[in-house]
């Protein structure tokens, strides 16, 4: 690969909780431009490997730069990040929601928030609290808080589970066409046949290490 | 690099509009001091001069009861969905936050005492011999010592098991001082005696507390 | 460091039993209390060692906001267990000499009271070490023992004045202690001081054990093969 230098790289990154360790080494750099999916069984690590990233957890050992950044507060403007959870109060509509957190990235124009929303296939009109959402709509707007800001990195935590498939489709080409303006997407998934074709490189994650990395949709070797 | 103090309002206006629909915080609270009068004034059943004696005692006792019911439920709004976890990924500051959240209880709290106070006026009726414009002052500078530090160890108790429970068990010994000046002062001021010591005291306690519970706010809340 | 605790020990153990005798044998009897202020001996030296304890629990707990060095956290623990136990034993002491010199187990006066919510703070301490689920449970201790430690003032501060309004027993004479008295008092808290200090380096070599074994065990768990996790 010629690509200049990685937007995200990880060296030895090892999180321990007490004595279980989610992570146990893992050793990677991502370019950028890249629709990443991340696979694996439960607790191969994925999710905190995600959630180190974005800075919600310290990691034990070893260390990372995001945009040749070490310090989260330099570069936090410039990752999106979508859990598991919605990240959304459900009391307040899908539109309040978005306004507030525009709010704290300093984003002033409103105009933003309604297009963000329309940008994921929703009505930024909808007057419905969050709370009442289907599954699949929460995820959408989920996914357009992460997008709120225009992040160079979206760092995404099964966007698509509980989404019905056409929605999906919807998401995963909305995805690319992110991804084809010079973003860099992590996906973690259980449904990586969504992503074939559209990601450009799958990331194979097993007890808290990554075994390997492909560019079509099959298992490396050793994984079982 | 958005404004701290258009985060602080962004996230107040946001709370107090959350706590209009659904009124858990506030509904709650009123139910739960108007038990504590009723309890109260059932076990001591006093007359108008003994009430005068532990009026200050039973007010402050019931209002500090009622505001670990609102401490609770500002971070349990946060909690659920961990919509938390999106204000961490954010730029906002960490003392915009904590600012908000404890102006938030600040005023849920002095909401609750408005309309506890002539209640408890009627019950025991009480007429004070000093200055009355003097309890409104106490009040406020009372009120404050609890939320300051209510905030900040809600905040903390949520990083433990059982937090809940964890709160008062922290809140209560620090508060010790706020709640002897808290009481003493409103005695001495329905007994027609100066509280100017209790009231230089609770202004002290004030700034000391609030500008070191500022200082620690961001490592508290970045402790996974 | 190996041998220098038992030495350390014995030399303790020595001066605990001379300050016991000094205090049951070699000081003199107070005219008025009799043998019970013998308690003295014991009360104000604990008193001491505790305020003493929960000083270093205090400087510990800065250095461990600033620095993160997990040393200054395990001394901040141990020092605030060990203050613990040394600010219990003058709370059940002051009774057991209030009660015969002044006819009440017990009375909300100045010292008795702060040296009770002094307790209760440090109590909450432990009980937010013990509680506390994350892995950053040094760092809330830590910022929860600050501002215990300026609540402190407060405390004082508060009940002086509360207690100053109101009537309350009379403290013996308040005269000058006698300077035998004096010398058994030193030598006593000279003795609890050593002991306090020995039962801190234990338990600190204690928990640094704990720690060790946690982590070689953390350790181990990342060395085990991942397919065999299962």
């Amino acid at each position: 690969m010629t690509e200049t230098a990685p937007v995200i790289s990880v060296s030895n990154l090892i999180k321990q909780f007490g004595r279980f360790a989610a992570l146990r080494g893992v050793t990677a750099d991502f370019s950028g431009g890249r629709l990443y999916a991340i696979l694996g069984d439960n607790g191969a690590g994925k999710t905190t490997l995600l959630r180190t990233l974005a800075g919600l957890n310290h990691p034990t050992r070893g260390e990372f730069t995001v945009l040749g950044q070490k310090k989260f507060q330099d570069i936090c403007h410039q990752v999106g990040y979508m859990a598991h959870p919605s990240l959304l109060y459900d009391e307040m509509s899908g539109l309040e929601n978005l306004t507030y957190f525009a709010r704290l990235y300093g984003i002033s124009d409103d105009s933003r928030c309604a297009d963000v929303i329309r940008s994921v296939g929703l009505d930024p009109e909808l007057v419905r609290p969050v709370g009442q959402y289907s599954q699949g709509m929460r995820q959408r707007m989920s996914l357009a808080r992460a997008l709120l800001h225009d992040p160079k990195i979206l760092l995404l935590d099964e966007p698509f589970s509980n989404v019905d498939i056409h929605s999906a489709t919807e998401m995963v080409r909305l995805l690319a066409r992110t991804r084809d303006q010079g973003k860099t997407i992590f996906v973690v998934t259980h449904q990586p046949s969504l992503l074939e074709g559209a990601a450009d490189e799958f990331v194979w994650m097993q007890s808290g290490q990554i075994i390997g990395r492909t560019r079509e949709l099959k298992p490396p070797e050793g994984a079982h | 690099m958005p404004a701290p103090t258009g985060i602080t309002r962004a996230t107040l206006l946001k709370d107090l509009r959350l706590e209009w629909r659904s009124k858990d915080a506030i509904n709650s609270m009123l139910f739960f001091s108007l038990l504590v009068v009723v309890v109260f004034s059932f076990s001591f059943d006093p007359n108008a001069e003994e009430s005068r004696h532990i009026a200050g005692g039973l007010i402050w006792v019931a209002f500090l009861f009622a505001a670990v019911v609102a401490l609770n439920q500002t971070w349990a709004r946060e909690i659920r969905n961990q919509v938390l976890d999106a204000y961490r990924v954010s730029p906002a500051p960490a003392n915009s936050l904590f600012v908000a959240k404890a102006l938030g209880n600040f005023i849920f709290v002095t909401v609750l005492e408005a309309l506890m106070t002539p209640l408890f006026i009627a019950f025991y009726q009480l007429r004070a011999l000093g200055p009355a414009w003097q309890l409104l002052v106490v009040a406020l500078l009372g009120t404050w010592a609890l939320v300051v530090n209510g905030t900040f160890f809600a905040a903390m108790s949520l990083r433990t098991r059982s937090r809940e429970i964890m709160l008062p068990l922290l809140l209560f010994p620090i508060s010790i001082p706020a709640i002897l000046a808290m009481v003493q002062a409103t005695t001495s001021i329905l007994n027609g005696e100066g509280a100017r010591f209790w009231i230089v005291l609770l202004v002290t306690y004030d700034l000391v507390f609030t500008t070191v519970c500022l200082l620690l706010f961001e490592t508290v809340l970045n402790a996974e | 460091m190996n041998k220098a605790f038992p030495i350390f020990g014995v030399l303790t153990a020595i001066l605990l039993s001379y300050a016991l005798y000094m205090a049951l044998v070699g000081a003199p009897t107070e005219q008025t209390m009799g043998d019970v202020q013998r308690i003295f001996y014991y009360h104000v030296p604990s008193a001491w060692t505790a305020f003493i304890l929960f000083t270093i629990n205090f400087v510990a707990s800065i250095v461990y906001l600033a620095r993160r060095n997990p040393k200054a956290d395990m001394v901040a623990l141990v020092s605030a267990e060990v203050g613990v136990v040394f600010c219990t034993i003058v709370l059940v002491t002051g009774p057991i000499w209030a009660r015969p010199v002044w006819g009440i187990w017990w009375t909300w006066d100045m010292r008795l009271t702060s040296t009770l919510v002094l307790w209760l703070i440090y109590l909450s301490y432990l009980m937010l070490r013990r509680y506390s689920a994350s892995g950053q449970t040094p760092l809330l201790a830590a910022a929860l023992a600050v501002l215990g430690a300026l609540c402190v003032p407060f405390v004082y501060f508060s009940i002086w004045f509360f207690r100053t309004q109101h009537p309350q027993p009379v403290m013996g004479g308040g005269g000058s202690i006698d300077p035998r008295m004096l010398h058994v008092l030193l030598i006593n808290w000279l003795a609890f001081s050593c002991f306090a200090f020995l039962v801190c380096w234990s338990r600190y070599r204690l928990e640094k054990i704990q720690r060790d074994v946690e982590e070689a065990q953390a350790m181990e768990s990342l060395m085990e093969d991942p397919g065999s996790r299962r």
